[in-house]
């Protein structure tokens, strides 16, 4: 089970399913047990021809073609659940899930058009919407606090803010940008940012099925951070805090890591004082798959909130280790056409309508996908006029009176 | 079955395009090149083509920026050989980039005869000409353009092929081969192929080059482009600006004014 | 004789296009600037009696040739080729559209004269013809001018207006005759798009959405719009190569033209194929996230924005209005 951040003690991205069985996680994969937790907890589970307990028994028939001549991974949103309940301690999500994904890509047919799209743009701009790298930092005109951007400053600084793609591209993405770019400036945090220098950490290359893609981008990110001096880089997103983490780590990546929330909870000292206006809401927090269950940070992002005076917290029925995905890891935030066509039911709405259920008004995310993801689902469920969706940084920006 | 297919890059739109200093062109600092659309389209139909009815693709790409990773993305796709017409200077219209391409596919070994011929129906460059209709009057062969789908028949030498007219009509037409197409779009989207394989590609097959000759049209550009602008957005739309509701606001009065709602 | 403009009349399916009204009325201007006959060119079989329609030229050059029944490029062009070699005109217009597409480069190869695609608009300059061209999908445009003639002029629909070019009296008649050999590209038939779906170009009130719009789930947005206000939806190329949309859908150069009184372009760049489906409606509103989307060319009124936002909120702003 996962009770800590994991520490691997081999690196992963060396295990191909050629080598699979000469590793330690090779060696836990025939302890399974096939006890099924792993398939019952996976939100797609019961969508899957092969959810991952049946996946195992196939590496070990081997019969493990069908599965990736299958489309069941397509409905793997990387979420870890199967992972952090395997009483064998299976790395599912880590190794053998992103391994199917890869040989998945290669054997089907026509791999849906919208998913296609993200990885070519990833490759080719940086980015999976495809937007000219020249535009990424585009929004920093909008802040209302000075951003050092290092290819112009070039000193050394504290702080390399890895803002991440979706928080520099979308509108909704930006108003988060702008919030912590304030709260930093309000912490005294010395910190910069790589501007349109930047591209994607690439997270959602290795878990989604492409690992020459993300080869491309640990090298050009890689190159990049050595251009500057830096003492830790935090970042917004929690996938982009993942892939640093787990597989950069193992590429030379030497410099502290830590997300935005950790980070801010880090300075709550200087942060609450300033938190003056009073925010009267109602907010139920989702665990974002990465930064929760994977990382065990579940207590400092409800510190951040509950340091907001006038918040109330409400907790969804599933919440920490057990919260339920929002859908857009794995590949997902590019397959919502492909599961409608399916008939899957949409995790985003699974999702929503438990944190409706605790009456709150607000739903505090704290990864840029979840932020579109929610306010679909409120809109498709017509719960809009009832919930909206903050980022935490939003919120503490919000309550912010320096 | 042996299929030919053209390909050329374009500027890539994504980024921003801007004049350069003389006014008569692009500004090359930020220009980015990408493969035209509708030849990524020919290259497919050509790969569903060879898979449908076996054979060959070879691909023949007008030397650009970042034409190498196209080449080696299509052989990573399947083509089974790829060659560069190299000496393209930048600047090389549609009209002269076809004399160009029919100097080397007649003088290198093995490029002609094909049965078909594929490129797409036209980029966004052409201000002179399109390279199908041109390649197929160099190569006095026969034509079609904004074709979507290919049936052929080896055997009787001949093709049959949709194309595209207004208001969804398609026409069925009949051609000898070997014949030029002009590929609007494959009967399905372009196929993805992993960084992976492109790589693998880029480490063992090569990429053949081919000298240009010199256009058979000599003594100057016959169309010469005189200035180029970027296209004033000035006395055309009123921009609205606003919350969505503001802005849905202010429409539903101009559509009231109008006498739409 | 020689000197001459030309325009080429396009004909398909027994009916004469009208861009060819388009062309003449840019053609008699051009003419009417140099001090030369309009000339225009009808190639078809049995079709002489529609050559009374294009009374704007001055000529009609009546070409007769069971080849020429329905416009095929390769055998168009030829006859134009011949046509041209005989009576050497100054310039000759041709539209880029998926009918005519091919017959202007083609001849311009076998004439070894210029030929310029892509134009919108054509001026005279000291006794030359200049030509206004976009390239890069709309997003530049060029002054180009030909060295040699006949130049070649491969132009836009949507140049002139149709009305410009109609005129009430019957022009003078010429039949011309080409020698062609067999061709060898065919048509065999013509295959209907299908039935069972509502004609877009009857509606009117249309909400287009293109690319922009990102995902399928995004088309129910512009359906609740346009449910709202009585139409009924559509889109361009893009939309309806990924599927989202039947093809009956599509509006542009492979699709349908259309003349209603609102068109709202959500996501949809505004690429000259598309534009020329759409650009006679009588109210334009474009929403889209690119301040340069040259859609704000030609629309009435532009949001620089998110779809996804807009299009709810006005949906809301409307019902409220009529409900």
């Amino acid at each position: 089970m996962l009770g800590t951040a994991p520490v691997e003690t081999e690196p992963t991205c060396q295990i191909t399913l050629g080598n699979l069985y000469d590793t330690p996680e090779g060696k836990r994969l025939l302890t399974c047990i096939q006890c099924g937790v792993c398939a019952g907890t996976c939100p797609y589970g019961d969508v899957m021809e092969y959810p991952p307990r049946k996946m195992i028994a196939m590496l070990r028939a081997s019969l493990l073609e069908k599965v990736f001549t299958s489309e069941s991974l397509l409905a793997c949103v990387a979420c870890y659940a199967c992972m952090a309940k395997c009483p064998r301690d299976i790395r599912l999500t880590e190794v053998l899930l992103p391994l199917m994904k890869e040989q998945t890509l290669v054997h089907l047919p026509d791999l849906p058009a919208e998913l296609k799209k993200a990885l070519e743009n990833t490759l080719r701009y940086g980015n999976p919407m495809g937007e000219s790298s020249r535009k990424r930092a585009a929004w920093v005109k909008t802040a209302d606090v000075p951003i050092r951007i290092l290819s112009d400053y070039r000193q050394p600084v504290d702080v390399l803010w890895f803002v991440e793609c979706y928080t520099s591209f979308y509108p909704r993405g930006q108003d988060n940008s702008r919030a912590t770019a304030k709260l930093f400036h309000a912490i005294g945090s010395d910190f910069a940012i790589l501007g349109n220098e930047e591209k994607c950490a690439g997270e959602c290359g290795r878990l989604t099925w492409e690992p020459g893609l993300f080869e491309t981008l640990t090298d050009y990110n890689m190159a990049v951070f050595q251009k500057y001096e830096f003492n830790r880089l935090v970042t917004s997103c929690p996938h982009a805090h993942n892939a640093f983490m787990n597989r950069y780590r193992k590429l030379g990546f030497w410099w502290e890591l830590e997300h935005t929330v950790p980070y801010l909870a880090r300075h709550l000292d200087r942060l609450k004082p300033m938190l003056k206006r009073k925010l009267n809401y109602t907010v139920t927090y989702h665990d974002p798959c990465c930064m929760g269950r994977y990382n065990d940070v579940y207590e400092e992002p409800r510190q951040l909130l509950m340091a907001i005076p006038g918040i109330k917290l409400a907790e969804m029925k599933h919440n920490r280790m057990n919260a339920v995905c929002c859908g857009g890891g794995g590949g997902g935030m590019w397959l919502d056409t492909y599961y409608k066509a399916k008939g899957y039911d949409r995790l985003s709405e699974r999702r929503i309508k438990e944190a409706i259920a605790t009456g709150a008004d607000v739903l505090a995310v704290c990864c840029p996908y979840e932020v579109s993801r929610f306010e679909d689902a409120l809109k498709v469920l017509g719960h809009d006029n009832r919930m909206i969706v903050r980022d935490v940084t939003e919120l503490l920006a919000e309550s912010l009176e320096v | 079955m042996k299929i030919l297919v053209l390909l050329k890059m374009v500027p890539d739109v994504v980024e921003e395009l801007e004049v350069a200093p003389d006014g008569k062109g692009l500004d090359l600092e930020f220009l980015r090149m990408i493969l035209s659309e509708p030849d990524d389209h020919a290259l497919e139909e050509a790969l569903i083509l060879k898979e449908r009815y076996g054979g060959s693709v070879t691909v023949a790409a007008l030397d650009a920026p970042d034409v190498d990773d196209v080449l080696y993305t299509a052989l990573a796709k399947g083509a089974d050989r790829v060659v560069k017409v190299a000496d393209i200077e930048p600047g090389t219209t549609t009209r002269m980039a076809a004399a160009a391409l029919s100097g080397v596919l007649r003088e290198s070994t093995g490029l002609l005869p094909a049965d078909l011929i594929l490129t797409g129906s036209q980029a966004i460059d052409d201000l002179d000409g399109l390279i199908a209709p041109l390649l197929a009057h160099s190569l006095e062969l026969p034509y079609v353009g904004i074709v979507t789908q290919v049936r052929a028949d080896e055997a009787a030498k001949t093709a049959t092929v949709i194309k595209e007219y207004p208001g969804g009509v398609r026409g069925e037409f009949e051609t000898p081969l070997p014949v030029v197409l002009g590929i609007q779009s494959a009967e399905k989207p372009p196929r993805y192929v992993p960084v992976a394989k492109v790589r693998a590609a880029m480490k063992s097959q090569p990429i053949e080059t081919a000298g240009a000759l010199t256009a058979a049209d000599a003594g100057g550009p016959l169309a010469e482009l005189v200035a180029m602008n970027k296209p004033m957005v000035t006395g055309a739309a009123e921009m609205i600006e606003g919350s969505p509701e503001d802005i849905a606001g202010r429409l539903c009065g101009i559509f009231a004014e109008r006498g739409v709602l | 004789m020689a000197g001459n403009i030309w325009v080429v009349a396009e004909q398909w399916r027994g009916e004469i296009s009208e861009v060819s009204f388009e062309l003449l009325a840019l053609g008699r201007e051009v003419a009417d600037q140099l001090g030369v006959p309009l000339e225009a060119v009808l190639m078809a079989e049995g079709r002489k009696e529609s050559a009374g329609a294009l009374g704007k030229a001055d000529v009609v050059l009546y070409a007769d040739h069971s080849s020429l029944a329905e416009p095929i490029p390769d055998v168009c062009a030829e006859a134009l080729v011949q046509l041209a070699q005989e009576r050497r005109p100054r310039a000759i217009l041709v539209a880029l559209t998926n009918v005519s597409m091919g017959i202007g480069t083609l001849a311009a190869a076998k004439l070894s004269a210029p030929g310029i695609n892509f134009c919108t608009d054509l001026k005279v300059a000291d006794g030359r013809i200049e030509a206004q061209c976009v390239l890069y999908g709309g997003k530049m445009e060029a002054t180009v001018t030909a060295h040699g003639e006949p130049a070649i002029l491969g132009i836009w629909p949507g140049a002139r207006s149709p009305e410009k070019g109609r005129a009430t009296q019957a022009p003078a008649v010429e039949d011309v005759t080409v020698t062609l050999p067999e061709p060898r590209v065919r048509l065999k038939r013509y295959l209907e798009p299908e039935a069972g779906d509502i004609d877009i170009s009857q509606q009117d009130a249309l909400v287009a959405v293109g690319r922009g719009i990102q995902s399928k789930d995004n088309v129910a947005l512009a359906e609740e719009l346009a449910e709202t206000l009585g139409g009924a939806i559509c889109g361009s190329r893009p939309v309806i190569d990924q599927g989202w949309l039947p093809l009956s859908r599509q509006v542009g150069k492979s699709g349908l033209s259309v003349k209603p009184r609102l068109y709202v372009a959500a996501g949809v760049s505004g690429a000259p194929e598309h534009v020329e489906g759409m650009k006679n409606a009588s109210l334009i509103v474009a929403i889209n996230s690119d301040p340069q989307a040259p859609i704000f060319n030609v629309a009435h009124y532009g949001i620089v924005g998110d779809a996804m936002d807009v299009l709810p909120a006005l949906t809301e702003a409307v019902r409220a209005r009529k409900g």
